[in-house]
C-alpha cells in the first residue's frame, strides 16, 4: 500500500501554500507556476507532486499542456479538520453554561 | 445557525484563538474555572491537583470504566485576575506533546452575558496541528467509553 502523505505537512510549507493560492485563482501549467518563483522548475515540480499526492491539486490535460486545478475535496478536508476539536470545546462550554445556570438558581 | 464556539487557527501559525459567548454573568463564568468541583464537572475529568493560586499546580485525568488512562493533563497557574484573566501552562503528557501557554480572558458583555477568549501559544505550528488532530483519534474512543459507562450503570 502506498502511504499517503500528510495533508497538514503539505500545507506547512510556505512555497506550497503559495502554489495553492495561485492555483485557487486560476488553473495553471507547471511552467506558469514556476515563473512565480525564484526556484528551479524541478523544485516547483516536486512541490506540485506532493500537493497532487495529497489530493490538494488535480491535473487536467488540455491539448499538449497539463493544467493544475484546486481539488475541492482535499481542500474541504483542511477546512474541516478543526471541527472535531471545535466540537469538543463547544460540548464542554455547553456543559459549563448549563452547570453554572443551575448553580446560580440554587444559590 | 451561528456556531457558539469559534476557533481561529491561521495556517502556519503557532497559535490558536478560541472564543465563546455565554449566557452567564462574568462572575459565574470565572467561578466555573476557579472552583475545583465545578471545574471537574464541566471538564468531565478527575482532578488530582488543583491549587488555584499563582504558581499553583493542577493535574487532571480521565480513566475508562475499566481503569485505563485515556486523558491526562497538567500545568500551573501563572497569573490570576478575578473575573478578568487566567494565565496558565498546560501539558498533555499522555500525548508526549510539549507544554503550551494559555491566556484566558473573561469579559462581561452585559450583566447576564459574558465572553471568553482562550489564546493558546504552542511550541510550533506543527505541534499546534498535532493537537488539533487529537480529537479525531480520541473523540470516538471517549464517546464510546462514555456510552459504555452509562449502559453499565443502567443495567
Amino acid at each position: 500500500m502506498k502511504l499517503r502523505r500528510d495533508v497538514f505537512q503539505a500545507i506547512a510549507d510556505p512555497t506550497r501554500r503559495t502554489i495553492i493560492s495561485l492555483v485557487a485563482l486560476q488553473a495553471m501549467t507547471p511552467t506558469a507556476l514556476a515563473e512565480n518563483f525564484d526556484y528551479s522548475r524541478q523544485t516547483i515540480s516536486k512541490h506540485i507532486q506532493i500537493l497532487t499526492e495529497c489530493e490538494l491539486l488535480k491535473q487536467e490535460q488540455n491539448g499538449r499542456e497539463i493544467y493544475y486545478h484546486l481539488n475541492s475535496e482535499g481542500m474541504k478536508e483542511i477546512a474541516n479538520f478543526i471541527e472535531p476539536f471545535r466540537k469538543m470545546w463547544d460540548d464542554r462550554f455547553d456543559k459549563l453554561e448549563n452547570l453554572m445556570k443551575d448553580h446560580q438558581s440554587e444559590s | 445557525m451561528e456556531q457558539k464556539t469559534k476557533i481561529k487557527a491561521e495556517e502556519g501559525k503557532q497559535e490558536l484563538l478560541i472564543t465563546r459567548e455565554f449566557n452567564l454573568p462574568v462572575e459565574s463564568l470565572y467561578k466555573a474555572y476557579k472552583d475545583k468541583e465545578l471545574f471537574a464537572k464541566w471538564m468531565g475529568t478527575n482532578l488530582l491537583d488543583f491549587e488555584f493560586k499563582e504558581y499553583g499546580k493542577y493535574h487532571f485525568e480521565t480513566r475508562s470504566p475499566t481503569g485505563d488512562l485515556m486523558f491526562s493533563g497538567k500545568g500551573a497557574f501563572h497569573s490570576l485576575i478575578p473575573n478578568k484573566m487566567i494565565v496558565r501552562t498546560f501539558e498533555m503528557d499522555v500525548f508526549s506533546l510539549p507544554p503550551q501557554l494559555e491566556f484566558l480572558n473573561f469579559k462581561a458583555i452585559t450583566g447576564e452575558k459574558s465572553i471568553l477568549t482562550m489564546h493558546i501559544i504552542f511550541k510550533s505550528a506543527e505541534i499546534r496541528n498535532e493537537l488539533l488532530k487529537k480529537p479525531f483519534t480520541i473523540g470516538f474512543d471517549l464517546a464510546h467509553h462514555r456510552l459504555e459507562a452509562i449502559m453499565n450503570t443502567n443495567k
